[in-house]
């Protein structure tokens, strides 16, 4: 079964965010609207081509993402690291880790 | 396609003629360097101008000893990461001396017309209306340069010597 | 050093203006993401894994204190208040915006720097030997001809879009610090038997997916024709470089692919057309770049020697730092000082704004306003006195600069790794800080010795794990961190390429196999000898032993 949400780098600022249940961007991982089907992914990944046509992302992409104790976490390390920071770093942690 | 030349948009005068085409009785004709390698005999007797289109690939050793029979060369981009074109460019104009029209077709960026014309290009095929203002910003981005190319312009080293013997 | 003259200040000007209205064309819709990915690479602006990163120049890694101290405030106005120093004595940061670089740019300009073909398929920002110009074993000071090298190559009209990016190093001393045979091209500055001073030039070295180490294709160019000479290679090699695959567009492929005699007979032909003409260096220009490099107003030796001897006998912490980070200077009662950005669980190249400010205050005070940046990824102050070295010393342990770890195991490069880097397949830097916290004790790292750890996180080897003593990869193995352990490489003059000595380890594995390795080394090893040096003796075996015996 297809879990995934839509992450992109803002273009005016570069920082990653979420495509959003309403259709906005959020820095936060928690509040990215999750795709359970193939297309709801393509609807999702539609809207964000729209968004990045009108410059307010650069490069979508569906990334996969499973569900754990309630909470959704990304699949691949290295988008884990996207969600939430540089680990080497956990000043700049970002918020939206869930529970 | 709409040509630059000049800073201007100007009517394409050539006719290019694929190399299975039949050769027209006048007006001036751009062929490839195979069709031009097989037919110079004819081609070059013409009534009218030859141009030759070399692929990205293509020498511009390989035109070297015609270059008096040919008004035009025109050297394709692929893609506009592709910079063969620029060396081959130099080549015609500075080592082989060519003077005729030196066009740089297919994929360029406005942002390569500065070093396209540094290299000895002086047309450009391009899509865009708004080609001859990009032009003259292109031109006017930089007043000197540090390396001397097919422009004829003083190179920044030649610069600072003449301001020298200048003072002295 | 070189200070620009009203050319370059225009020109600098001017590519700030050009990028300032790429970005405009961006934002404002005029450019798509894939149209002003060329422009902004070719300024150093990169998309990475969290946000933009911009690599601004340190043109053969000199900078001045003003330069520094204009870093420090970039760092803290449109940054996060650091900056990570590079293998290519370069400076990254790591969250710039894109509607700010231009202003950013604007302020570097105003010091005399810029972002100019720090990436991008072009003739990048010349690296050269970090001790040029106060090293002993120096025939002449390389940065006069880098500085040349980066006038001719700053926006080439014809070598702005090769087959892929293009690295030139130089170094005038017999030590190579450079690493300059796995460049694109090395420059040794050599004296004939006529006792003329010119370049030896070698071509094609690299590392990557591919490590070679660069080949002699001139064993004597003289300095006029220095320019000529590299044209020819760089024309030579935009003509004939693949553009079929980008793993195999480097030069080194080329000089491979048609070996290096046909290379040669390429070149040589190329540049019998374009020698002595335009591209001819005058004398005078070669004169004028000099004087800028003129050594600085040096003070009498007096009693520097004395006071440091007696210093050092005073303080053992001092002691120790002036033996692994003092280096001889050429002027006798100078030493070179070299500041180690490798603290014990630190991030290898990283500097806070306040170390900068610090270190840049420091190179004021102490070393006629100049300051280096090394390839290994730490810090120079070229000019100090011997007798300052402890008031010196002093003040950089107050900044977390003060770690006595010059070349040994502990001063490991590496690259941003999975932690920033979206080409990235494992991260480096924590491994770099876990070593560094298992081979923390300092009695234990001197009697090491030389050793040089360098980690990557993928296959491009920008932690140059190729070259290191032992060199470690990570790789991504089903999802997991894995590193691949590689012995026997070098970066000096005796340049070799690692060989991998088996299996991956695991993240948690590794740095437990790395100590089995340094400790094997101890026990096998002769008198006198590195770790480099054993390894060449005893070969592979006593090591892969000790690390899959029991398997």
């Amino acid at each position: 079964m297809i879990t995934q949400v839509v992450t992109a780098n803002r273009l005016v600022d570069g920082i990653v965010v979420f495509l959003a249940a309403d259709g906005g961007w959020s820095e936060r991982f928690d509040l990215a609207a999750v795709s359970r089907s193939e297309e709801a992914s393509r609807r999702l990944l539609g809207i964000a081509e729209q968004a990045e046509a009108d410059r307010v992302v650069v490069a979508p992409y569906l990334i996969d993402v499973r569900e754990e104790d309630g909470a959704v976490r990304p699949v691949r390390f290295r988008e884990h690291i996207r969600a939430f920071g540089p680990p080497v770093h956990p000043q700049f942690a970002r918020p939206g880790a869930g529970a | 396609m709409p040509l630059l030349k000049d800073g201007r948009l100007v009517e394409d005068p050539w006719v290019p003629l694929a190399d299975e085409d039949p050769v027209p009785k006048d007006g001036p004709v751009l062929v490839s360097l195979a069709r031009w390698q097989a037919e110079r005999e004819i081609l070059r007797v013409r009534p009218a101008p030859v141009g030759v289109r070399l692929a990205s690939d293509d020498s511009a050793e390989a035109l070297a000893d015609d270059l008096a029979d040919v008004a035009l060369v025109a050297v394709d981009f692929p893609a506009f990461a592709d910079g063969r074109g620029y060396s081959t460019a130099r080549l015609l104009r500075e080592r082989y001396g060519f003077t005729g029209e030196l066009r740089a077709v297919g994929n360029i960026l406005r942002d390569q017309y500065l070093f396209l014309a540094r290299c000895g290009f002086d047309a450009f095929e391009v899509s865009d209306a708004r080609a001859p203002e990009a032009w003259r910003a292109a031109m006017a981005e930089f007043h000197n340069f540090y390396q001397p190319a097919a422009d004829g312009y003083a190179s920044i080293i030649a610069l600072r010597h003449r301001r020298v013997a200048a003072a002295e | 050093m070189y200070r620009y003259d009203e050319f370059d200040r225009t020109f600098v000007d001017q590519r700030v203006a050009q990028f300032r209205d790429q970005v405009r064309r961006r934002l404002e819709g005029e450019l798509s993401e894939d149209e002003f990915r060329p422009l902004r690479l070719m300024n150093g602006l990169y998309l990475q894994l969290h946000a933009y990163m911009l690599r601004v120049a340190v043109p053969y890694g000199t900078l001045s204190a003003a330069q520094m101290r204009k870093l420090a405030h970039i760092a803290r106005r449109y940054d996060r208040g650091y900056g990570h120093f590079t293998t290519r004595q370069n400076i990254q940061y790591n969250w710039p915006k894109l509607s700010e670089t231009p202003d950013l740019l604007d302020e570097l300009a105003e010091v005399e720097m810029h972002a100019i073909q720090t990436s991008g398929n072009c003739i990048r920002n010349v690296t050269a030997d970090q001790f040029a110009g106060v090293a002993a074993d120096e025939i002449e000071d390389p940065r006069i001809y880098a500085e040349i090298i980066r006038q001719w190559s700053s926006l080439h009209p014809e070598f702005s879009f090769l087959p892929r990016k293009f690295k030139v190093a130089v170094t005038g001393a017999t030590r190579d610090r450079a690493a300059v045979k796995v460049h694109d091209i090395g420059l040794f500055i050599r004296r004939n038997a006529a006792g003329e001073v010119g370049f030896e030039v070698v071509v094609g070295g690299g590392q990557g997916r591919t490590p070679m180490i660069a080949k002699t294709v001139r064993s004597f160019v003289e300095k006029r024709h220095l320019l000529s000479y590299l044209e020819a290679i760089m024309r030579v090699y935009n003509q004939f470089g693949r553009r079929d695959n980008k793993f195999k567009a480097r030069i080194k492929i080329l000089v491979h692919e048609i070996g290096i005699e046909e290379f040669t007979r390429r070149v040589e032909a190329e540049w019998a057309e374009i020698r002595d003409g335009v591209l001819d260096l005058p004398a005078d220009e070669v004169a004028r770049i000099h004087a800028y490099f003129a050594p600085p107003a040096y003070e009498p030796e007096g009693e520097a020697a004395a006071t440091l001897a007696r210093q050092r006998l005073s303080d053992p912490a001092f002691n120790a730092w002036v033996r692994s980070n003092a280096v001889a200077h050429k002027q006798p009662g100078y030493a070179i000082a070299n500041i180690s950005l490798k603290p014990e669980g630190g991030v290898p190249g990283d500097a806070t704004a306040e170390q900068m400010d610090a270190v840049a205050d420091l190179a004021e005070q102490y070393s006629f306003s100049e300051i280096r940046v090394t390839h290994e990824q730490n810090l120079v102050l070229p000019d100090v006195r011997q007798d300052a070295l402890y008031e010196l010393w002093q003040a950089l342990d107050a900044q977390g600069l003060a770690t006595p770890n010059l070349n040994l195991v502990t001063d490991i490069i590496a690259c941003p790794g999975l932690d920033y880097c979206s080409l990235a397949n494992a991260r480096s830097i924590p491994i770099a800080q876990r070593l560094s916290r298992r081979f923390a004790d300092l009695k234990r790292q001197h009697d090491i010795g030389e050793l040089r750890i360098k980690i990557s996180g993928c296959i491009n080897a920008c932690g140059h794990h190729h070259v290191g003593h032992i060199g470690i990869l990570g790789v991504d193995r089903k999802g997991e961190e894995y590193y691949q352990i590689t012995l026997g490489g070098s970066a000096d003059e005796d340049a070799a390429i690692g060989k991998i000595i088996g299996p991956a380890f695991s993240s948690a594995e590794v740095v437990d196999a790395l100590e089995a390795i340094v400790e094997t080394y101890l026990r096998v090893r002769r008198e006198g000898e590195r770790f480099i040096d054993t390894y060449g003796r005893v070969g592979a075996e006593p090591f892969k032993e000790v690390l899959y015996a029991a398997a």
